[in-house]
């Protein structure tokens, strides 16, 4: 199991613009079961979207959103909804955010940080890869995840090897910022190249400490171990 | 007068780059910097360029030094975390070292040490903001230095990297972030670097592009194929190629050189050369082009 937590509102708010309307999208698969997804997720992000007069033009429980093209197809449903928002806030691990980001035309939000694999041993059916740094820096990315598309992890902007595209490990290897340039350019958010990125914080990538792991799902782990 | 004084009065520039040798042996490249140091400003040390092991970037600053030469220090953020960079900094402005050109750094994998641990704990930006930081007398984590540094903070740009607007944009955040000037990838095709300073012009931070030599038509065809964004066009390898001793190799690539030289020099304000091995033609391309 992938396991995430909810974001504060000052971090889901940072890269928000004034009034933007969000479709706010949270998975019912491993997020829910960590109660940073389903439900529980959109009855705590509705308000506080709300409250910083940002309009919920719809709020979706999705089973898996790592499953980018059942994703896709049962977004359908919800064209409508989605042609009057600004935004996605997406309530997953990071795979499901960037999965999402993949399959709508419009800027991603994550909700969400990624703090665990919870070595899960399962797969996932998406070529998105999180490095769970517990820090989700995808609002800032185009929802490309600049720690695992680029080697060195770069998070402001492509390293002097980048060239035609290609990253300098290997030929056909795309860069991941180049990536990342060309869907923040398509999603007229260019802007947030201009904003400084502290370092990160390196503590959060390390596994969950003993000390946090107070909720059910960890018991259930130690469980199947047992 | 110094590196750092001479840009800021708009002075025309050279640097040249100096690489720590693999071993402990300094004499060769201490004797080079001598005979160049009366045609270059400074002398730009490199950090385990291409990812090899070598002696530290800031010990040949600091032996340069002791003969007279002014050392610009090389910083990657490849092998170091921040307590490490910082504590080197420190090191290097206490051991009198004034200038550093912070840089992200090749890739582990591509050096001599293919299965060590790429670092990246800053990137070149925040690397940049951290040098500012000790610069105002504290460290990245906001606790106070006793004596803090003035360093003179430069970065890198590949001026001829295609599609140029992310590295631009990158380049306007370091220099928003702290950079004073800039040094490039090696420059073979004036136009293109003439493109990039006007979209750059607004910046207004000195630019100093990087020249190599090229000892042949093999070489320049090697550097098309390996080195990301540089591109040696078809008229300069043909030029080499028509080069039948190594006296004619020579003089050809010291007139590619002044002609790059002559035709961006309207455009920067100095050049930084890589002459890897070729020390001794640095006297006749810079009496070449003039400079």
């Amino acid at each position: 199991m992938l396991v995430s937590e909810l974001k504060t509102a000052e971090e889901i708010l940072r890269s928000f613009h004034p009034g933007e309307r969000v479709f706010v999208l949270a998975c019912g698969g491993c997020a829910e079961v960590c109660q940073a997804g389903g439900e529980e997720a959109l009855a705590v992000l509705r308000p506080m979207l709300t409250a910083a007069g940002h309009p919920v033009v719809a709020g979706v429980v999705l089973p898996f959103l790592c499953n980018k093209a059942l994703v896709g197809l049962r977004l359908g449903r919800w064209a409508e909804a989605l042609g009057q928002a600004d935004s996605v806030l997406v309530a997953s691990c990071g795979v499901g955010i960037q999965a999402v980001a993949e399959v709508v035309d419009l800027p991603v939000h994550p909700a969400s940080n990624t703090v665990s694999y919870g070595e899960f041993q399962g797969v996932w059916p998406s070529g998105e890869r999180c490095a769970r740094c517990g820090d989700c820096v995808l609002d800032r990315t185009g929802g490309i995840c600049p720690l695992t598309t680029c080697p060195k992890g770069l998070l402001h902007g492509p390293c002097g090897g980048s060239h035609d595209g290609e990253c300098e490990l290997e030929p056909g290897r795309p860069c991941g910022w180049q990536r990342i340039y060309d869907r923040l350019a398509q999603s007229g958010r260019l802007d947030l190249l201009d904003r400084y990125v502290e370092p990160k914080d390196r503590r959060r990538e390390h596994d969950v400490p003993l000390s946090r792991r107070r909720s059910p799902w960890w018991d259930l782990e130690a469980l199947g171990e047992e | 007068m110094k590196f750092r004084e001479r840009l800021e009065r708009g002075e025309f520039v050279v640097s040249c780059e100096a690489g720590p040798p693999k071993g402990t042996a300094v004499e060769a490249v201490l004797a080079a910097a001598d005979r160049l140091a009366p045609h270059v400003h400074a002398f730009n040390v490199t950090d385990l360029q291409s990812s090899v092991m070598r002696m530290s970037s800031w010990a040949l600053c600091v032996l340069l030094r002791q003969r007279g030469h002014e050392p610009i220090y090389q910083v990657t953020c490849r092998d170091r975390n921040r307590l490490a960079l910082q504590a080197d900094l420190l090191g290097a402005w206490a051991l009198g070292i004034e200038n550093v050109l912070a840089l992200t750094g090749d890739h582990t994998v591509l050096g001599d040490h293919p299965g060590a641990r790429p670092v990246f704990d800053l990137d070149s930006v925040q690397l940049i903001t951290a040098i500012g930081q000790l610069n105002s007398g504290r460290d990245l984590a906001g606790n106070e230095l006793q004596g803090g540094t003035a360093f003179f903070v430069g970065a890198v740009v590949n001026p001829t990297a295609r599609p140029l607007e992310p590295h631009l944009a990158k380049m306007r955040l370091k220099v928003a972030r702290g950079a004073r000037f800039f040094q490039t990838q090696a420059v073979y095709e004036p136009e293109a670097y003439a493109a990039f300073a006007q979209r750059a012009e607004n910046l207004r931070v000195p630019v100093l592009v990087g020249i190599i030599p090229l000892k042949s038509a093999k070489m320049a065809r090697f550097m098309n194929e390996h080195i990301a964004g540089v591109h040696v066009p078809e008229e300069i390898i043909r030029e080499l190629d028509a080069a039948k001793t190594k006296e004619d190799r020579e003089k050809r690539s010291v007139e590619i050189c002044a002609r790059i030289i002559r035709a961006v020099r309207p455009y920067c304000q100095g050049i930084h050369l890589m002459p890897m091995g070729w020390e001794h033609l640095v006297p006749a391309i810079l009496e070449l082009a003039g400079v």
